[in-house]
């Protein structure tokens, strides 16, 4: 059977450092727009500054895989399951710059400043258009389902490889180096 | 390198496992179902509090859900540099800053009939030479009748039309007043102040308590007014009106003779007094600071572009300007937030309020 290499270390430390993020907001977003306690304003000021940090990490994290592509998958994987993996992960990038993007568009399109910090503003880049506005809105609710759904689905392949396939696969994005025979020893 | 395949897993072993996937998996879902509110039907979404406005209003599409009958306003505000020494928001510098705005009625029907006891609404939007923005949403009442979010959900629900004889329904709204005796001494305070005649000489109170936050970081609690220029008279509500629009075109009327014009005046709270509380003045002797002249230049229609597609937001604050404790804040920025989709969204309807051109007004 082939071995399988870890991800780079700074790979690692992206792909974490996201997980959290990206997790963090979708609680964030859904713990708001349900709310009319106090915590809705704090969490909508968060919200913003959180999304710009998400669209430049992945935009870091893209030019990352792209100069450092991951390990390959096990050889024995069936290719539904290769396919499967390729198109998810896709997914996730894909969803990563599309949710910060439509949520400063939606924010640009309904004319709010978008207040990062204290008076620092960032500018719109849509024209003001309410109809573009609630379309934008929408559109990024579905897509907060769509990507808590591909997240979960990535974490129960993280998992089935971990604890059921034990190939390698689990351990390669995992932030602590993999014993030898796990196949971090390269 | 090469790796040895891993030991194969007992039958029960592998049931275990794929037991704690899926507990992980099922604790993950399930906690996000309940930060979302979908485990908690109980709980007052800005879903739910948007869907009570129409409840109780109708649904008029492309219409603010609140305060759906208005026009809107072009003009400036020259701060006189007072306010400079509570707050660095910049809008507190010397200078002049542009702004839009809207004069409303309280509540969700567009095409209702203009009567002096319905509450009146000034909402602005000061865009600051930083390319920040403040967004303010006062009405010409005293205090506020609620101090909670649940308590404007039941207020409206109590205080609703009776199809039958077009007033509330006195025993519903005994029953509210009886959960909520706060609610009583406001509509008691409420209608004990002098009812202005006009949109122009109305006193608009911001109501909800906001903190200035000085250069050095020093934090004042603050409540602040548009008090008018126009001299007070009082309203005739004995007088039969033909006109359903007749404060709306008074207003127009009145604007085409000259700007009118509002003192921002700001009331500095104690410490002790309530900030959480938009049910309590504050003692009458606190001090206020006039920070500057509003003048409203011009009013203009709906349709035309400048405030209708505007959220008056009142967490949108410039740096120097922060939010309390209140919570009406963010209850309304949340239920603002949803109404705003809502409308966004729709085909918009011409406004019963009708300019006789666009830009009326001085030097027009």
């Amino acid at each position: 059977m082939t071995g399988h290499v870890q991800f780079t270390a700074f790979s690692r430390l992206l792909h974490w450092l996201m997980a959290v993020l990206v997790l963090a907001m979708l609680f964030i977003g859904v713990g708001m727009v349900s709310s009319v306690l106090e915590r809705y304003a704090l969490l909508v000021s968060i919200h913003k500054p959180i999304g710009i940090a998400i669209l430049i990490l992945v935009a870091i994290r893209l030019v990352n895989r792209l100069l450092n592509p991951p390990p390959p998958l096990p050889a024995h994987m069936p290719l539904w399951q290769k396919l499967a993996a390729k198109m998810s992960h896709w997914v996730l990038y894909a969803l990563m710059f599309l949710m910060p993007l439509i949520g400063w568009g939606m924010l640009s399109a309904a004319r709010y400043p978008i207040v990062l910090f204290g008076s620092v503003d960032l500018p719109p880049i849509l024209p003001h258009d309410a109809m573009l506005a609630a379309q934008l809105r929408h559109l990024h609710t579905y897509l907060a389902y769509l990507l808590f759904a591909t997240f979960l689905a990535h974490l129960g392949a993280a998992l089935l490889h971990g604890l059921i396939h034990r190939d390698g696969v689990f351990t390669s994005m995992m932030p602590w180096r993999a014993r030898a025979g796990g196949g971090a020893a390269r | 390198m090469t790796e040895s395949a891993p030991p194969p897993l007992t039958p029960a072993s592998l049931l275990l496992r794929l037991a704690v996937i899926g507990l992980i998996l099922f604790v993950v879902l399930a906690a996000f179902a309940y930060t979302g509110g979908w485990l908690s039907p109980e709980r007052l979404t800005p879903i739910k509090f948007t869907d009570r406005f129409e409840a109780v209003n109708g649904i008029f599409p492309g219409f603010r859900r609140n305060h759906a009958k208005g026009l809107c306003l072009i003009g400036v505000f020259d701060s006189n540099g007072q306010g400079a020494r509570l707050s660095k928001a910049v809008v507190f510098q010397p200078g002049r800053i542009p702004l839009i705005g809207r004069f409303a009625f309280a509540g969700g029907q567009p095409f209702v009939a203009d009567a002096p006891e319905t509450v009146r609404s000034m909402a602005i939007r000061f865009t600051l030479p930083d390319g920040e923005e403040w967004r303010t949403g006062m009405i010409n009442i005293p205090v506020f009748p609620v101090n909670t979010p649940e308590g404007l959900y039941e207020l409206l629900l109590a205080t609703r039309a009776d199809p039958a004889t077009g007033k509330p329904d006195p025993a519903a709204v005994k029953a509210f007043l009886g959960r909520h005796p706060e609610s009583g001494k406001a509509l008691a305070a409420i209608g004990a102040q002098p009812l202005a005649s006009g949109f122009d000489n109305a006193t608009y109170n911001g109501l909800n308590a906001f903190r200035f936050i000085d250069a050095a970081g020093r934090s004042t609690p603050v409540r602040w007014s548009m008090v008018p220029l126009q001299p007070f008279e009082a309203a005739d509500t004995k007088a039969t009106q033909t006109d359903t629009n007749y404060l709306f075109d008074a207003l127009i009327a009145r604007i085409a003779k000259g700007p009118l014009q509002w003192r921002l005046i700001v009331t500095l709270g104690q410490p002790g007094d309530p900030t959480r509380d938009a049910t309590l003045a504050w003692p009458a002797d606190r001090e206020k600071v006039d920070v500057g002249t509003l003048t409203v230049e011009r009013l203009v229609g709906e349709g035309q572009g400048v405030c209708r597609d505007v959220n008056f937001d009142p967490t949108v604050l410039p740096a120097g300007i922060a939010l309390s404790d209140d919570p009406l804040l963010s209850a309304r920025s949340a239920v603002y937030a949803v109404s705003y989709e809502r409308r966004a969204g729709e085909v918009k309807a011409p406004s019963a309020v009708k300019t006789p051109e666009m830009g009326i007004g001085a030097g027009q």
